[in-house]
C-alpha cells in the first residue's frame, strides 16, 4: 500500500521502528500532493522543496536520537492564519501577502521539537471569516469530492488537502465552525479543543475569546495523536488553561458502555434537512449498540448564538485587525498625502469587503449608546448559553447533531448572500460561545456528499468526545474511502 | 493684565488633574522588553510588543505588585476583581491600534492625597487609578514621521483626582506630592522632565459661590512643574475674560505651548474619539485576594505623612524642617542616617541639612544621594560641634572643605589644627595683649562705649585665627575690662 494512504500514527510506528525514512514518507505524500492539488488548491504556500530539505535532515537525525517523537518526519499542513518563523503567513488577504513573521506560534514550536515536516501553508477565509474559502484573496480551494463544491471554511485549505491524502495531518482555526464545517464538507474530522486547551499565540487573531486551534485528520486516533502534542497550558497565553492533559491515544480505547449521549430538540427540528437528519440519527443508532443512551435535551437559548456570535465575533475583529494600518508590516497604499489617507486607503486596498462588513458590524456594536444594546446583551446571552451546556451536562456526556445543516454547497451559491452563508454555522457555533470542545467526524453521505456528524464534549473532555468517535468509526470505517483516488 | 488674585477673587477655579506615572519595573506591561530611557530607536522591542499578528499580551505582576503599592500610598480602596479594556483608536506609536487600559473596573478608586496650604492640610481626593501601557513616541522630521517604540508597552499607572484644586500652586503641590510618593515607594522615578510623570489638566472657572459648574476644558502636554503653574494661570485668565465678557466656554482640548507660554486649541467636543472601550479577551481579570492585598501593604516603607508627623512629634522638629525634610526621599534617608549615628539632637541636624548642606548641593547641582559629604562625615562635624571641639564658625570653614576633599570633619580639624581653643588661660593672655595693643579703644569702653567690644572680640579671634571659644572671649574680655 502507498504511504499516503496510511494513518499518521501508522507512519509514525513505522518510523520509530526504523522501518521507514521521513523522506520516503514526505515524497510519497508529495506525489501525491502533485495530483491532487492544482485541481483543489489548497496551499497558499507550497513548501515541497522545504519539506524534501526537512525530510533529508530528519533522516540523519533520527540515527542519533534515543527516543523518536510520535510526529517525527510526519507531514502536517498549516492553516495560514498561524505564525510560521521565515515562512510567509497571509490569512489570505491581500494585507499580509508578502509578510514574513519572526517568530513562531506556540503549536509550531511544538511540533517543531516533535520534528515534523511542515509541507505548506493552507488556504482559508480571509482572516478566518467566512465558511468556504471564497472570501481568500487568492483563489477558491475546490472540495476533493465534487470540484464543484467548496470545501468549507474558514479552514477549508487544511482540510481539503487531508481529505485528499495529500497530508495526513493538518492544523485550523475554529472561531464560530471553521474546523468542523470544513471537516464534515470533506469528510474527515475536524476537532476544535475547548477554549483555553490549546494555545492561540501565534494565531492571528479573529476574534479572541472564540477562537481555538484544531487539527483535521482522517482518523480519530490521528487527531489524538496530535493533540497529545498541542494541547496544554501556554504561559505566552493567558487565557490557556493549566488542565491536565490525558494520554488521548489511551483515552481513546476506553469503553463507551454507559455513557449518555443527548440529542438537543432544537437541532432536530422539522426544518432539518430529513435525510442530514437520517443520516445522524442512525449513527446515534449505532452508538446505542454500543452500550450507550440516548435521550432529549434542550439548549433553550442555542437559537440566540448566531446572532450572540455575530455581534461578539465582529466586534473583537473589529479591534484585533486595527494593528493592520500599513505602519509597521504588511501592505501599505502606494500613494497618499497624509496620515489618515494613509490609513484608509491601505485599509480599503488591503481588506476584503468580507472583512471590512465585519469590521463595520463591530465597530458599530462597540460604539458608545451602542455598546449595552449589542455587545454587552450578546455576553449576557453568550452566559445563558453557555449554562444551557452546563445543565445540560449534568444529565448527558456527550451532546451530538449534525455538524452542518446540509452537504457542501456549489462554489458562487452562496457568496452573493452573507446571511444564507452565516446560517450554515448554525450547529457549530454554540461550542465557540460556550467554550466547549466538539468534533466532527463523518457519518455518511448525501447525494455523493460526506456528511458530518457533531459530537459536543463537557469543557476539557476533549477525551470522551474523542472515545466516541473513536469507537464509531470502528463501526464506520470512514478513513477508507478516499476521494480522487 | 489683571492680576491672578483678582481673577481668583470674582471666579471660583475648578482643577482635576490626570496624572501618569510610568512604573520602573524592569520589564514592560505585557512582554519580556526591557524599559529603558535614552535606548536607540526600536531596540527594545518584540514581536508583542510590534503588535506583530497573533501575539498575545500576559500580563506584568510587578506593575500591578507597583499598582497596588501605589494606590494603597494614596489611600485607595483596591479592587478585588478588575479587568483590562481596549481602548481602540489608530495612531502610529500605538502598534495594535488600541492601548490595553482599564475602563469601567479600574484596580483602585476612592483615594486622597494630602497636600499642605498655608498652615492646614488640604485633602485632595482621588476618583481612580488605573493600570495601563505607554505608547511610543512618533517623531516629526521635516515632511517625515519617525516611530520608536521602545516606550510602548511600558507600564502606566492613571491616577485622576477628583475635582478638588483650586489653584495653580494646589496643582503643583498634589503633583510635587504624587511626585514625592512615588518614589518613597520606589515604583517610579516620577521624573516629569523624563516624561515619567505626565499631567493632563481639566480646568473650568464659575462664579465665586456658584455651585454651578463650568465648562471643563483639558490641557495637555505639559511637561514641567512650572508650565503646570503657567499653563493652568493663562488658562484662568484666557477663560475669565471670555467669562466676564459673557462669552461662553467651549469645552475642548487645548494643548500648552512652553515657548508663548499661551495654551491652543486641539480639538474640540465634537471631533472626540469614540474609544469603543471592551474588555480585552486576551487577558483574565486581575484578582486580587484580600490576604495579596495584606501582604503589599506590609511591605510598604514609611510614607512621607508618617515621617511628616514623626519629625514633628518624636523628633521636636519644627513643622517646616520636617516639610523640608520629607519632601524628598534621599534627603530624609540622608537625614535618618545622620541622626542614627548622632541621636543626640535632630534639630541642629536639622538645621546644619537645611542651612549648608541643601544650599551647597542646589549651588553645585549635585543630588542629595550623591553627596560628597556622607552622612558619616556629617553626624562627626556635628558631634564636633556639639562637643565644642569647634566653633560654629570653624564648623562652616570644615564643612566647605570637607564639601571640597570628601575629607572626615576630624581629619581637617587634626590637620589644619582648628580644635577651637576653650583653655581659659591661654584666652586670657591673648585678651592681655590685644587689650595692650589697643589702650584707645579701652579708653572708649570704659567710657561707656559699649559697643567696642565686637571690635575687641574680632581682634582676639583674629589672632586666634577664630579658633578661640566665642562665649569664653566675651566673657574673659569683660572680666578684664571690668
Ligand atoms: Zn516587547
Amino acid at each position: 500500500m502507498s504511504l499516503w494512504k496510511k494513518t499518521a500514527l501508522e507512519l509514525s510506528n513505522l518510523i520509530k521502528s526504523k522501518e521507514i525514512k521521513p523522506s520516503e514518507v514526505v515524497q510519497s505524500f508529495i506525489e501525491r500532493k502533485r495530483q491532487v492539488e492544482p485541481k483543489i488548491q489548497a496551499y497558499v504556500t507550497d513548501l515541497e522543496e522545504f519539506a524534501i530539505q526537512m525530510a533529508k535532515k530528519l533522516d540523519e537525525e533520527i540515527t542519533k536520537l534515543e527516543k523518536i517523537p510520535d510526529l517525527f518526519g510526519i507531514p502536517i499542513a498549516i492553516k495560514d492564519n498561524i505564525s510560521t518563523k521565515g515562512i510567509r503567513t497571509t490569512c489570505s488577504s491581500k494585507m499580509l501577502e508578502n509578510f514574513v513573521p519572526i517568530y513562531d506560534a506556540t503549536v509550531i514550536e511544538r511540533l517543531k521539537e516533535q520534528g515534523y515536516v511542515i509541507t505548506g501553508k493552507t488556504n482559508l477565509d480571509e482572516f478566518a471569516m467566512g465558511s468556504s474559502t471564497e472570501n481568500s484573496a487568492f483563489f477558491t480551494t475546490k472540495n476533493p469530492w465534487d470540484l464543484e463544491r467548496v470545501p468549507g471554511g474558514s479552514s477549508g485549505g487544511s482540510a481539503a488537502i487531508v481529505a485528499a491524502a495529500a497530508v495526513p495531518l493538518s492544523l485550523g482555526s475554529d472561531t464560530g465552525g471553521s474546523i468542523r464545517q470544513p471537516a464534515a464538507f470533506c469528510g474527515i474530522v475536524g476537532l476544535k479543543p475547548t477554549y483555553g486547551r490549546v494555545s492561540r499565540y501565534g494565531l492571528v487573531a479573529f476574534a479572541s475569546s472564540l477562537d481555538q486551534i484544531g487539527p483535521f485528520s482522517r482518523t480519530v486516533e490521528d487527531a489524538a495523536l496530535i493533540m497529545n502534542v498541542i494541547a496544554g497550558k501556554d504561559n505566552r497565553d493567558s487565557t490557556s488553561k493549566d488542565v491536565p492533559v490525558p494520554n488521548y491515544l489511551e483515552e481513546i480505547k476506553k469503553d463507551v458502555k454507559g455513557l449518555k449521549i443527548g440529542l438537543p430538540k432544537e437541532f432536530f427540528t422539522d426544518d432539518l434537512d430529513p435525510q442530514i437528519k437520517d443520516t445522524v440519527l442512525n449513527a446515534v443508532k449505532q452508538l446505542e449498540k454500543e452500550g450507550m443512551s440516548v435521550e432529549e435535551i434542550s439548549l433553550p437559548h442555542a437559537k440566540y448564538a448566531i446572532e450572540t456570535y455575530y455581534i461578539i465575533a465582529p466586534a473583537e475583529a473589529s479591534s484585533n485587525l486595527a494593528r493592520f494600518d500599513g505602519v509597521r508590516y504588511g501592505y501599505r497604499t502606494k500613494d497618499y498625502s497624509d496620515l489618515e489617507e494613509m490609513y484608509s486607503k491601505t485599509r480599503n486596498e488591503g481588506f476584503g469587503s468580507e472583512v471590512k462588513r465585519r469590521i463595520m458590524i463591530g465597530t458599530y456594536v462597540l460604539s458608545s449608546g451602542y455598546y449595552d444594546a449589542y455587545y454587552l446583551k450578546a455576553q449576557k446571552v453568550r452566559t445563558l448559553i453557555y449554562q444551557d451546556y452546563v445543565k445540560a451536562f449534568e444529565k448527558v456526556d456527550v451532546i451530538i447533531s449534525p455538524t452542518t445543516p446540509d452537504v457542501a454547497f456549489k462554489i458562487g451559491e452562496k457568496s452573493s448572500d452573507p446571511i444564507q452563508m452565516y446560517l450554515s454555522d448554525i450547529f457549530t457555533v454554540s461550542a465557540n460561545i460556550a467554550t466547549v470542545p466538539a468534533i466532527s467526524i463523518p457519518c455518511g453521505f448525501k447525494d455523493n456528499l460526506p456528511v458530518g456528524m457533531q459530537i459536543t464534549g463537557k469543557p476539557f473532555d476533549e477525551a470522551t468526545i474523542l472515545r466516541v468517535a473513536y469507537r464509531y468509526q470502528n463501526i464506520y470505517r470512514f478513513y477508507e474511502k478516499i476521494p480522487m483516488e | 493684565m489683571e492680576s491672578m488674585v483678582m481673577l481668583e477673587k470674582e471666579f471660583d477655579v475648578v482643577i482635576g488633574l490626570e496624572t501618569h506615572v510610568q512604573m520602573n519595573t524592569n520589564t514592560k506591561m505585557f512582554c519580556g522588553c526591557k524599559v529603558e530611557f535614552g535606548a536607540p530607536p526600536n531596540t527594545n522591542v518584540c514581536p508583542v510588543c510590534l503588535a506583530h499578528p497573533g501575539t498575545l499580551p500576559v500580563i506584568n505582576k510587578k506593575a500591578v505588585e507597583y499598582a497596588v503599592k501605589a494606590a494603597l500610598a494614596l489611600n485607595c480602596k483596591i479592587h478585588n476583581l478588575s479587568i483590562m479594556a481596549r481602548k481602540n483608536y489608530f495612531y502610529p506609536d500605538l502598534p495594535k491600534g488600541y492601548q490595553i487600559s482599564q475602563y469601567d473596573k479600574p484596580l483602585a478608586t476612592d483615594g486622597y492625597v494630602e497636600i499642605k496650604v498655608g498652615d492646614s492640610f488640604k485633602k485632595i481626593r482621588i476618583h481612580r487609578l488605573h493600570i495601563e501601557e505607554d505608547a511610543g513616541k512618533t517623531i516629526h522630521e521635516g515632511s517625515y514621521s519617525y516611530v520608536d517604540l521602545n516606550r510602548a508597552g511600558t507600564p502606566l499607572m492613571e491616577i485622576v483626582t477628583e475635582p478638588d484644586i483650586s489653584s495653580p500652586e494646589e496643582a503643583r503641590k498634589y503633583l510635587e506630592k504624587l511626585r514625592n510618593i512615588m518614589r518613597y515607594i520606589g515604583v517610579s522615578e516620577a521624573d516629569m522632565e523624563k516624561g515619567q510623570l505626565r499631567c493632563d489638566v481639566n480646568i473650568s472657572l464659575k462664579p465665586k459661590g456658584s455651585d454651578k459648574l463650568g465648562t471643563k476644558v483639558e490641557l495637555k502636554n505639559i511637561n514641567s512643574f512650572r508650565f503646570i503653574v503657567k499653563a493652568i494661570e493663562y488658562e484662568i485668565e484666557r477663560q475669565s475674560k471670555l467669562l466676564k465678557k459673557g462669552e461662553k466656554i467651549i469645552q475642548e482640548t487645548r494643548l500648552f505651548d512652553p515657548e508663548s507660554g499661551k495654551t491652543y486649541t486641539m480639538r474640540t467636543k465634537e471631533e472626540a474619539h469614540d474609544y469603543r472601550y471592551f474588555p480585552d479577551p486576551d487577558l483574565l481579570p486581575i484578582v486580587l485576594k484580600d490576604q495579596d492585598i495584606e501582604n503589599i501593604k506590609k511591605s510598604l516603607p514609611e510614607l512621607p505623612d508618617q515621617k511628616y508627623h514623626r519629625y514633628v512629634e518624636t523628633l521636636n522638629l519644627p513643622p517646616y524642617d520636617a516639610e523640608v525634610l520629607t519632601s524628598d526621599k534621599n534627603l530624609a534617608i540622608y537625614f535618618e542616617q545622620v541622626i542614627s549615628i548622632f541621636p543626640q539632637n535632630p534639630k541642629i541636624v536639622s538645621n546644619w541639612i537645611l542651612n549648608e548642606l541643601l544650599g551647597k548641593l542646589n549651588d553645585k547641582g549635585i543630588d542629595i544621594e550623591n553627596s560628597p559629604i556622607t552622612p558619616q562625615s556629617f553626624a562627626e562635624l556635628i558631634s564636633l560641634i556639639v562637643d565644642g571641639t569647634i566653633s560654629g564658625k570653624i564648623a562652616k570653614e570644615v564643612f566647605d572643605i570637607a564639601f571640597e576633599t570628601g575629607k572626615s570633619p576630624k581629619q581637617i580639624v587634626e590637620e589644619k589644627g582648628l580644635k577651637q581653643i576653650s583653655n581659659e588661660d591661654e584666652i586670657r593672655n591673648i585678651v592681655k595683649s590685644v587689650l595692650e595693643k589697643h589702650p584707645a579703644e579701652v579708653e572708649k569702653y570704659k567710657s561707656g562705649n559699649e559697643k567696642i567690644l565686637g571690635f575687641l572680640v574680632g581682634q582676639v579671634m583674629k589672632e586666634t585665627k577664630g579658633k578661640a571659644n566665642p562665649q569664653l572671649v566675651n566673657k574673659i574680655l569683660r572680666e578684664e575690662l571690668a
